[in-house]
């Protein structure tokens, strides 16, 4: 099969020296139940899952860990540091969630703003320069800004994440110029976190050439959430399967598909 | 009867067994030192040191683990 063929040829993803099958991250969020959770994360394809850290709630049943719920063998487990506003606090969570001993990969997030969870670049470019001093793998959640970009990489980060649209919003890729930009400038691989909403948006986005796609709300929100995991993974792989097909060029005028000549008088 | 003090557990004030370690409060809590990430005063104890650990009145005790998150 031609598909089959084309993504053999394609270069695994590899990120901070280490090597994954899939182009595709999930999180583990807003998930209406655990088992919907596992069978979506399961169609997904995703080998590299991202949970949050948090405190244990003392009144209630450990059974509220996600790792209750989601064979860490299978999956390689990616911390985040949601939820944080400022680097000492994404500093202290990253150094937590590497005591749980699975890895020294962190998705560093420093939010700057409430309504928009967009990130505070300043505060994030500072938590990424003590964390990758203190040997973390870090995967930053930025903004579509090439300069912060750039800047991100030159910290050490093992991977930039600029988003598609606002966290949890579903409005798809609002930049492909940007993303396009920041994936032609850096070398480290970039990943697009955040704002996907539907397949059609994952395709677009891969198309883009990025390198992978991490995503949570548009599966966990879904009606059906583990067939829009499926539906997820052919999206990553089509997107990029088009991508390093090479789309035609665009035109502003047609152009018949069939001869000109032959035509009967 | 054994004497108590008050430490913070996750933002709550408990009672304890003064002079009980961080381990010793995790199994008052019923709590698997494999599950969760201690951190004492803001100084993260790895699991070994748990055992050798003592907490005192008014201690901060952060107990984490993993949920789920984007």
């Amino acid at each position: 099969m031609t598909t089959a063929v084309e993504l053999a040829q394609d270069t695994p993803l590899t990120i901070g020296g280490r090597t994954f099958q899939s182009r595709l991250m999930v999180g583990t969020g807003k998930y209406r139940d655990n088992d919907t959770m596992g069978r979506a994360i399961e169609a997904s394809g995703a080998d590299i899952v991202t949970v949050a850290v948090r405190r244990v709630n003392l009144d209630r049943t450990k059974e509220e860990g996600i790792l209750y719920h989601l064979e860490p063998k299978k999956y390689f487990l990616l911390a985040n540091t949601a939820g944080c506003f400022t680097a000492e606090d994404a500093v202290r969570y990253a150094r937590l969630a590497r005591e749980a001993g699975f890895n020294e990969f962190v998705k560093l997030e420093v939010i700057g703003d409430q309504e928009t969870l967009l990130p505070d670049v300043q505060g994030l470019l500072e938590a990424a320069r003590t964390l990758v001093r203190e040997g973390f793998k870090v995967l930053a959640y930025t903004n579509e800004d090439l300069v912060i970009a750039l800047r991100l990489e030159d910290a050490g980060c093992a991977a930039v994440m600029p988003l598609a649209s606002p966290i949890g919003s579903g409005l798809g890729l609002l930049n492909p110029f940007s993303v396009r930009t920041i994936k032609r400038r850096l070398q480290v691989p970039v990943i697009v976190d955040a704002g996907v909403g539907t397949a059609s948006d994952a395709c677009v986005t891969m198309e883009q050439g990025v390198d992978g796609i991490l995503m949570n709300t548009a599966l966990a929100a879904a009606r059906d959430p583990v067939a829009m995991a499926h539906a997820m993974r052919l999206a990553v792989e089509a997107g990029r399967a088009a991508f390093l097909a090479g789309r035609m060029p665009r035109r502003e005028v047609a152009l018949p598909s069939s001869p000109a000549e032959g035509m009967l008088d | 009867m054994t004497e108590t003090i008050d430490v913070v557990v996750n933002g709550e004030r408990r009672p304890v067994a003064r002079d009980a370690t961080l381990l010793e409060l995790l199994r008052s809590l019923a709590l698997d030192p494999r599950a969760v990430v201690v951190e004492h005063n803001r100084r993260i104890v790895r699991r070994p040191a748990l055992g050798d650990v003592r907490v005192a009145e008014g201690d901060a005790i952060e107990l984490v683990h993993f949920v789920g998150g984007g």
